[in-house]
């Protein structure tokens, strides 16, 4: 058992927990915090797998901007304070016992199909370093240029999109 | 063997995280926890797509978790966009009070 694997260990139980604790929690606020802390550990299993570009890409996107896009939708429309409603007697049960079909089968189909024997090595230095970035970029701008260019578009109907479904219509309720 | 984590550790990670994601989609009632489950799913994928990456050695799988990244943000914006609009009309964000187009 050597320290790297010692580290995954801990860093799957870190992630797998903060998801139960997003399941779990009964308040909006912690729910958000607990996918903070699960896209942090995300970042590092990213940074062991040798993309720091990736790593740092989720640390600022997700953890950043759409954390604090929740929170700050969260703390617009005091929904922690949901009322309990009533609740389906077999919904969760029934949901559990599908959510173990899925586990079931994503592992199944996983293992049985896919032979993965592969180990991934530690990524030394010369994978955190500028140019494995740079390869990154070279591929991004001249393999995959024309998705590129469509998610600017894809970016731009969204942003036009969330102001559109947010505007208050003055006057225009007639 | 010094210092490496197989290729499988990885994905149960994944595969673990993603039903986590699906699980609360079902069971939540909150729409704000509902999507936040739904960025745990694209979370999950994007980690198997850079596990298989740096398995082949290739890095297509990482410009694909950069464009599902940047598809996730549109999305976020989209979303919650619709949440603040459903939330002004009915003033609840309960999944279950959003059936007017019941018959």
């Amino acid at each position: 058992m050597d320290s790297m694997l010692i580290l995954f260990i801990i860093l799957a139980l870190a992630s797998v927990l903060s998801a139960l604790g997003l399941l779990v929690s009964r308040s909006a606020v912690y729910a958000a915090l607990f996918l903070v802390l699960n896209f942090a550990c995300v970042a590092i299993f990213y940074l062991l797998l040798g993309a720091p570009f990736i790593a740092l890409t989720q640390i600022t996107v997700y953890a950043g901007a759409i954390m604090v896009l929740f929170l700050f939708v969260i703390m617009l429309l005091g929904a922690e304070k949901l009322p309990k409603g009533t609740s389906l007697p077999w919904q969760r049960p029934l949901a559990i016992g599908l959510a173990a079909i899925l586990l079931f089968e994503a592992g199944f189909l996983l293992f049985q199909r896919l032979q993965m024997t592969a180990t991934l090595a530690q990524p030394d230095a010369q994978v955190n370093s500028m140019e494995a970035i740079r390869s990154l970029g070279l591929t991004l701008f001249s393999q995959y240029l024309l998705p590129f260019e469509v998610t600017s578009i894809l970016l731009l109907v969204a942003m036009i999109g969330a102001i559109v479904l947010t505007k208050q219509e003055k006057g225009a309720s007639v | 063997m010094e210092g490496t984590i197989p290729l499988s550790y990885y994905i149960t990670v994944s595969a673990i995280l993603f039903t986590m994601g699906a699980l609360g989609v079902l069971i939540r009632r909150n729409a704000l926890i509902v999507f936040m489950s739904i960025e745990l799913m694209l979370n999950a994928a994007n980690l198997a797509f850079v596990a298989f990456s740096s398995s082949y050695g290739v890095l297509d799988g990482q410009i694909f978790v950069f464009f599902v990244m940047t598809v996730a943000a549109a999305e976020v914006a989209v979303g919650l966009a619709l949440i603040v609009a459903i939330f002004r009309s009915k003033h609840s964000i309960d999944v279950d009070q959003m059936s007017s187009l019941k018959g």
